[in-house]
């Protein structure tokens, strides 16, 4: 018995060992940014120390009281949060459709519907840039450096993903129950409302939770369709490297900031990223 | 009693969103790349061209040079994603105490934005406060300096590549393993295969989907790759992938040659879709090989 006790804390002990040394692989980079964004100008030059020496909160008191970074922040809470509401009453409509109707060539539109996300973004830069300044245009108005504008373009790569995601979803609720809901005499939404949203709710809200991060994640769009009104933070942190004299405390301060919501979303949905990023071909 | 037009009703804001913002601009790159369009020049608008801005585009290096660039940086990261996501969902699929804690922080990188990854992976490896030149030089005697040696800048972005989304592979790898039946492998145990037998006659063929999909949407994602190398690096050499190269030339900013930005889009767009069926054939057809 001790020995096989052993034996069992040694395989651990290979285990853990393996596992912390991945830990620290992953932790450093980010811990080394954090250590950064303590440290004053004149502290950062010299022999790196990856030991925090003190609290100095002065990078994130800038940051955080700055006008500029503040409509930054602004814009991308506001964006990534109507983008996923959107998506997901888009989504839940559009997919309820594909579930419960016979639509013609319903299985072409959905092929249709990932190669809208294949693609790489930048080679639509031009034609999106075209369409924002010129096209949409009412006077003076365009969809260029505005909020809407930016809320439907990440449609079109949150909902392909939204819709295979929620397909499993609600093809897995019982057409019974719309039926039965159908007799005692509600209409489309009152299906919709009593029926498929309690049922689909974990998987809405997974949706909606993906959705925003990539909207908040999102930085080629955001820098080439915006100037200064609807500017998001990701694109702050580039411009923050082409001044000239980077203040590398703040830049790392800022993306600390950036990194929060990507903290809490990992710790919450971690199970779900999978089937996300692969369109649900994955499932765990 | 159920009405397709109703249906139709419900799917339209979504059809008509992706028509509009993903479906035209894919028309207009279709269209404009068979066109020469200076918005500078002393006549404003289109003049067909036929294929002369893909003539231009087959003489271009630099186009060129990014397309070898990003195959070379998207085998390199892919290889060692899938080889380093494999071992490390093996070692997930026992369960020890604290296991969870460890998959969750491995997770994390998934999530962060890839602009903040470049920004992280950059403030590692400046010269004058980054440990990585600084312990390089000092334990090792190397000088590493990715804005002056382009093969350096390739194998950060390598690096950093991995540690982004080798996460990524770890769980789909682990969503396919443990969806393998148990059977064929105490089977083939039973049988006597030795562990590299079983992995390669029996696990290897059940992940091949999962295998397939991820090396599919790996692929995507590396020809796509712009934001995090062009923080790290600034477009510096030896990291000027495709994305980059397109965003430069197609970017509204630099460029005024909209008719030559478009071709090189449609170029990339169709080598995007060539490369995944290559795959697609080399890995079906290895399979079809076997079974014969």
């Amino acid at each position: 018995m001790n020995q096989s006790r052993r034996r069992r804390i040694g395989s651990y002990f290979g285990t853990y060992a393996f596992w912390i040394f991945m830990t620290l692989l992953t932790l450093i980079p980010i811990w080394w940014m954090f250590v950064v964004s303590m440290r004053t100008r004149v502290e950062l030059f010299g022999r790196p120390n990856l030991m925090l020496s003190r609290l100095y909160l002065e990078n994130y008191s800038n940051v955080l009281t700055d006008s500029a970074f503040q409509r930054y922040m602004t814009n991308s809470l506001v964006v990534s949060t109507a983008n996923a509401l959107l998506v997901m009453i888009l989504a839940l409509l559009a997919t309820y459709a594909l579930s419960r109707y016979k639509l013609a060539g319903r299985d072409n539109i959905f092929f249709w519907l990932i190669t809208n996300r294949m693609a790489p973004p930048a080679a639509f830069l031009l034609p999106l840039y075209i369409m924002f300044t010129r096209t949409f245009r009412l006077g003076d108005w365009t969809l260029f450096d505005t909020q809407l504008g930016l809320v439907l373009l990440y449609c079109v790569f949150n909902l392909p993903f939204a819709i295979w995601l929620l397909k499993g979803v609600i093809d897995g609720i019982p057409i019974e129950l719309d039926d039965a809901a159908m007799i005692d005499g509600a209409g489309l939404w009152g299906v919709l409302r009593h029926v498929i949203i309690p049922l689909s709710a974990p998987g809405l809200a997974v949706t909606g939770i993906l959705s925003w991060i990539f909207a908040w994640n999102e930085y080629l769009f955001a820098a080439n369709l915006t100037s200064v009104v609807a500017r998001t933070i990701t694109t702050a942190l580039a411009e923050f490297v082409t001044v000239t004299g980077t203040n590398w405390g703040e830049l790392a301060a800022m993306s600390m900031v950036t990194l929060v919501p990507s903290a809490v979303i990992v710790l919450f949905a971690q199970r779900y990223i999978v089937m996300g990023l692969t369109f649900g071909a994955v499932k765990e | 009693m159920r009405n397709p037009r109703v249906g139709w009703a419900l799917l339209s804001p979504t059809l008509i969103i992706l028509l509009i913002f993903g479906f035209a601009p894919f028309i207009y790159v279709l269209v404009v790349g068979f066109f020469d369009w200076n918005v500078f020049a002393a006549e404003d608008g289109l003049r067909f061209n036929g294929l002369d801005n893909f003539r231009r585009l087959v003489f271009d290096d630099l186009f060129l040079s990014s397309v070898g660039l990003t195959i070379r940086f998207a085998v390199f990261a892919i290889v060692s994603e899938i080889v380093l996501g494999f071992v490390l969902a093996q070692m997930l699929t026992r369960s020890f105490p604290g296991k969870s804690l460890f998959r969750i922080i491995h997770t994390f990188p998934l999530m962060v934005a890839p602009i903040a990854v470049g920004a992280i992976w950059r403030l590692l490896v400046i010269p004058g406060f980054g440990p990585v030149p600084f312990f390089l030089d000092r334990w090792l005697g190397l000088t590493y300096q990715i804005g002056t040696y382009p093969d350096q800048a390739l194998m950060t972005s390598v690096l950093m590549d991995i540690w982004h989304w080798t996460p990524f592979v770890t769980l789909t790898m682990l969503a396919g393993l443990s969806s393998i039946p148990r059977e064929p492998v105490e089977q083939a145990k039973v049988d006597g295969a030795n562990r590299l037998q079983v992995f390669w006659y029996v696990t290897l063929p059940f992940l091949r989907p999962v295998l397939l999909t991820t090396v599919f949407i790996r692929i995507m994602d590396a020809i796509r790759t712009v934001d995090e190398v062009w923080m790290l690096a600034g477009g510096g050499p030896g990291t000027r992938f495709t994305g980059i190269y397109i965003w430069r030339v197609t970017s509204p900013a630099a460029s005024a040659d909209w008719g030559y930005g478009s071709s090189v889009s449609l170029i990339t767009l169709y080598l995007t879709i060539v490369l995944c069926w290559l795959l697609f054939i080399a890995i079906s057809g290895r399979r079809k090989g076997e079974v014969e």
